[in-house]
């Protein structure tokens, strides 16, 4: 089970989040023309990463936030995370 | 009977409580300390059962959780449980167990049969043998495989047995009490550090309770115990026998099985039968010790042969003789120390020793006694069926390919050793990638991968002064980097032994003309042979390896012949071990019951039950429940003898008729505040909420973004900044955290803030003709008229003097009403709304009826919104938006999403006005199409019309607009039905929806 750093409520066992994909996907933005492949990416299309993986996760069980994880999808290694409104840099 | 083979003192049992226990119906007496196994021995049994495969008279190989062979049913307290290894089962007065595998009887068993079919029953049988003709595989096959397979019957009773869970956090968990354990408990506890030391026996201290060694002028056996017994005073450190760390998960994640209750007779009143330890450790110290291997011969599976340090741990702990004329085989020191204890208690062994020459302080000692020891000489065979009765010996050429001239000698056992095979399971299961030690022909964990640090013969180390060295410097070590403390520890004096170098050599050739079985892994009878054919069968990857042939693949994992059957496909393929590999190394360690994994979430504790504040209430007038996602629903109020399909009708009819209630507090409701909170609705909802007044509730979809319906529910504005959004109740969690995401993720300049509020209000509807005289009585100075409250209109009153908020809206299709009230006064609201409710014939109504009027009236559900469906599909399109953009909308415009024959909701009567049709009947133009017959819908919901008296049904039908009128059939293979029907218009009753706003 991973031990997942919430940046808010500090270290809390995987049972307490649930999982929510790549976070790297940005939505288009309202109201904006986009072509069908443009749509296809944001819905659909996932690289399915093996190593270095931005994720997704809400301490759905605690605060509430969603939080970005970076995790290695093949060692289950986490490095960072953040909160929902930070940079990634 | 007496037990011949105690010997008169010593061994740590304690002999003033004599135990009586039962093995295959004769009663046997043992001793408390004792485990099933020893008591067995100490009583001359040998056989305890029949091997896996050929039915083979089974023994005892070993002593602790490597045992392969004794695996027996248990009887305990009215229950049994299978797969329980004798070795590990300690004894208690009034123990029963039985041999597994065997039918009629562990001596005469039907099954040995296939002993002399074994020509026909070679590796990868199953995948070969039972092939053909097809048609054998149910009928005799399957049945035939199915009872000659198993180790034991698992109980179809429900388990009495109470299993807990427990969360733990420490500094440093360490994995077995033997030297490293203790040395490095020791050295983290003085330093303050929390530690748990986790240790699988019953008794502390792993090797040193057998050795013969010195620790500060102390046996190794005294010195375990002072440390034990001062580690329990500390507060720091929590000591737990009989637990087994058996899985090393993520993030220094591991889990233990504590067997609380096992050696007891009974498990004591509010004690757990096994506690389920998750340990998060901050460091890791795996002191796991090793396993000895055996060395191959003929015929090394007959009761008898057994594992030398076996032997001598029966001796020592147990004061057990596993046999008056032993023959120790060895290619190493170790079995000059069974020798030795032999010999000590007055018995001759007699060791052959695959070496041609060795020197060493316990060779020495063993000379000094007088010990028969015949160098460069090994057992080609084992004789005897149900025990070992002589041994057929040899000399052995430098080269180990040149058998001697065979001699037989007399023995009662042959005691093995095959030099130490290092328990690197936990290291490996870290993730740590194990490397080969030439030195002792096996692996050990190399480069640690998680917080885990692998030491002393776990890691390859046999020295005890170096182990204690290393584990002591360890333990500090750790502990300092958490406690910043650091004590200094005096390492005590240690005295042992030397060993010399152990022999290469780990199976004896087959003498000219001999065809004797040689077994690698001794639970699934794997032999050499096995091993042999898969690879001339043109297997060569160890992981396919295993599974051909089966090799590794018991309950007991292959502890005791991986390695050996590594080395037999290295010297065949003329590899190098470490270029062969070994297989993974996957948790749990050792068998673990499903209870303990399961735990207390057994039952109605599988998951949560919640109840409405009216539950009582609905209890006490009959209602018949219903689970409705975790909530626990009235689905009808029983009458009389009612039904669910009569009572489910009168409850329906008297909402058309007069005035109905229904408990509705399960809908999800969630609490929306913030200034840009109606531009989060109208981003969400496909339909326009921007001008939605103060005091108007409005309906609304949401959808995913991939264009499919996601949920629908009301949403009211209470005040200028505050919303109040119900959802369906199954997905109230999702459409919360879908909330969430939006407003965290993708809009965060948004200024709202959502909140769950489904269990701060308690809700009822009130449904009917006669809801609003029922609704004057309820609210008496309010104006609740068809002005005062029009449809979809929203006011907060107060209903005798508790704060209430009404909603005109309507699911049944009625004239209708929802009350809200803070959870606390939900009981009072109801009984209010039945005592005024009398005069016009109030009923309560459940579930099912509520399922009638909704879909009747064409008002969709979780069946139509199922994950499948987009708005067009319910019938829902005029309340997309084409003006504005919100979730899910450009997915709208797909190909298929547009087609002109989209399936649609309609409604579907039986053309007999009888037949019910059952939900999930597919819809076919034709009844006798040929299969597959092309399906044109499905019928998602289904009732018997009140209004009409009919049956009546909802289907997602394709092309469903052009369809109204025409007649297709219902069929359900199911339920073998085939029905013919004519398709309506989904709007069953009261098409223009005037009830509602009447």
């Amino acid at each position: 089970m991973l031990y997942i750093n919430c940046p808010h409520c500090g270290m809390r066992s995987q049972n307490e989040f649930s999982y929510g994909g790549d976070a790297s996907v940005k939505r288009p933005e309202l109201n904006k023309e986009v072509s069908d492949q443009e749509w296809d990416n944001f819905v659909y299309n996932r690289k399915s990463l093996r190593g270095k993986h931005l994720e997704l996760w809400q301490h759905i069980s605690g605060c509430r936030q969603w939080i970005k994880v970076e995790r290695d999808t093949a060692t289950h290694e986490i490095f960072r995370t953040f909160k929902a409104d930070e940079e990634v840099a | 009977m007496t037990q011949a083979f105690r010997i008169e003192n010593g061994g740590l049992i304690n002999r003033d409580k004599k135990l009586s226990f039962k093995f295959n119906g004769k009663t046997y007496f043992g001793y408390e300390g004792d485990t099933l196994a020893s008591a067995l021995l100490a009583n001359g049994v040998h056989l305890v059962g029949r091997s896996f495969k050929y039915h083979r008279p089974r023994g005892f190989f070993g002593a602790g959780v490597d045992e392969p062979y004794a695996v027996v049913q248990l009887y305990r307290n009215g229950e049994t449980e299978p797969n329980i290894k004798a070795t590990e089962q300690e004894l208690f007065d009034g123990l029963e167990a039985k041999s597994v595998n065997c039918w009629p009887s562990v001596n005469f068993d039907i099954g040995a049969i296939n002993n002399f079919l074994k020509i026909f029953l070679p590796a990868g049988f199953y995948y070969k043998t039972f092939m053909w003709p097809k048609s054998f595989w149910y009928r005799i096959y399957e049945p035939f495989i199915r009872k000659a397979a198993g180790l034991g019957v698992a109980s179809t009773k429900h388990d009495k047995e109470r299993y807990e869970h427990k969360y733990e956090y420490c500094d440093l968990l360490i994995a077995g009490s033997g030297p490293s354990g203790l040395a490095g408990a020791y050295a983290a506890a003085k330093n303050g550090a929390k530690v748990i030391l986790a240790e699988d026996k019953p008794r502390f201290g792993g090797s040193l309770l057998t050795s013969d060694v010195n620790i500060g002028n102390q046996s190794g056996k005294d010195w375990a115990e002072g440390i034990i017994a001062e580690l329990k005073t500390m507060p720091n450190v929590v000591v737990k026998n009989r637990s087994q760390i058996f899985g090393y998960y993520d993030h220094n994640m591991l889990v233990m099985s504590e067997k609380v209750s096992d050696h007891l007779p009974s498990t004591k009143k509010y004690h757990p039968n096994k506690r389920l330890w998750y340990i998060r450790a901050k460091e890791v110290l795996i002191s796991s010790g090793s396993i000895e291997r055996p060395i191959v011969f003929g015929n090394n599976d007959t009761p008898g042969v057994m594992l030398s340090s076996a032997a001598k741990e029966y001796l020592k702990v147990y004061g057990v003789l596993v046999g008056r004329k032993p023959l120790v085989f060895t290619n190493n020191d170790s079995g000059y120390e069974t020798a030795i204890e032999f010999k000590k208690h007055g018995v001759d062994p007699v060791v052959l020793d695959s070496r041609k020459n060795a020197e060493s302080e316990i060779i020495d000692e063993a000379k000094n006694l007088g010990i028969n020891i015949k160098n460069s000489f090994v057992v080609v065979a084992a004789q005897g069926y149900k025990k070992v009765k002589s041994a057929d010996i040899a000399s052995i050429s430098d080269d180990k390919k040149q058998l001697g001239k065979i001699e037989n000698i007399q023995c009662d056992c042959i005691c093995v050793s095959g030099f130490w095979t290092p328990t690197i399971h936990l290291a490996s299961q870290s993730g740590n990638k194990t490397k080969f030690k030439e030195e002792i022909d096996a692996f050990v964990p190399g480069q640690s991968k998680q917080n885990e640090i692998t030491l002393g013969a776990a890691n390859g180390v046999f020295s005890l002064d170096e182990t204690l060295k290393t584990s002591f410097k360890a333990g500090s070590e750790l502990s300092k980097k958490l406690t910043k403390k650091d004590n200094e520890i005096a390492i005590p004096n240690v005295v042992e032994k030397k060993s010399s170098q152990h022999d290469k050599f780990w199976c004896v050739p087959l003498p000219k003309g001999k065809n004797y079985k040689r077994f690698l892994d001794f639970q699934n009878d794997v032999a050499v042979s096995d091993v042999e054919i898969a690879l001339r069968e043109g297997y060569r990857s160890i992981e396919h390896v295993k599974r051909y042939t089966t090799l590794g693949m018991a309950t007991d994992q292959g502890k005791t012949s991986n390695l050996n059957g590594l080395q037999l496909v290295s010297e065949i393929e003329n590899k190098v071990v470490p270029a062969v590999g070994h297989t993974t190394f996957r948790p749990p360690y050792t068998p673990v019951s499903i209870g303990a994994i399961v735990g207390r979430e057994v039952g109605k504790h599988s998951k949560p039950t919640r109840k409405s504040p009216m539950h009582l209430w609905h209890e006490k007038n009959n209602a018949v429940f219903v689970d409705a996602g975790v909530w626990l629903r009235p689905r009808y109020y029983k009458r009389g003898n009612e039904n669910l399909f009569e009572g489910s009708k009168r409850e329906a009819k008297n909402v058309r008729t007069n005035v109905g209630v229904c408990d509705v507090t399960t809908l999800g409701k969630i609490d929306i505040k913030g200034p840009d909170a109606a531009e989060l609705l109208n981003r969400v909802y496909t339909n326009a909420w921007m001008k939605l007044p103060v005091g108007k509730a409005r309906y609304g979809v949401m959808l995913r973004e991939d264009g499919i319906v996601m949920d629908d529910g009301t949403t009211t504005r209470i005040s200028e900044n505050h919303y109040h959004m119900t959802t369906t109740t199954a997905q109230a969690a999702n459409v919360l955290s879908h909330l969430e995401y939006y407003l965290q993720l993708v809009w965060p300049e948004l200024n709202v803030n959502v909140v769950s509020t489904t269990e701060q209000w308690a809700g009822a509807a009130i449904a009917g003709p006669k809801s609003r005289d029922l609704l004057q009585k309820l609210f008496p100075n309010s104006d609740v008229s068809n002005e005062g409250l029009p449809f979809m209109g929203f006011m907060e009153r107060d209903l005798f003097g508790v704060k209430a908020r009404i909603f005109r809206i309507s699911f049944s299709g009625e004239l209708a009403y929802e009350v809200n009230v803070e959870s606390d006064y939900g009981n009072f609201m109801w009984e209010k709304i039945i005592e005024l409710g009398e005069e016009f014939n109030i009923q309560p109504y459940g579930t099912e009826a509520l399922s009638t009027l909704r879909i009747e009236m064409g008002h969709v559900a979780g069946s139509e919104l199922d994950g499948r469906t987009i708005p067009f599909d319910n019938a829902l399109e005029g309340l997309v938006s084409k003006k504005k953009d919100f979730i899910g909308k450009r997915s709208l415009q797909r190909s298929a999403f547009i087609a002109q024959d989209r399936q649609r909701i309609v409604g579907v009567v039986p053309l007999d006005k009888q037949t019910s049709i059952p939900e999930g009947s597919h819809l076919v133009k034709d009844d006798k199409a040929p299969l597959p017959n092309p399906k044109l819908g499905h019928i998602s919901a289904s009732c018997w019309s009140v209004e009409y008296d009919n049956p009546f049904s909802l289907a997602i039908l394709k092309d469903g607009k052009n369809m109204i009128g025409q007649k297709l059939f219902a069929m359900s293979p199911l339920k073998n039905k085939v029905i013919p029907v004519e398709i309506v218009s989904s709007h069953y009753v009261d098409p223009k929806g005037e009830r509602v706003r009447s």
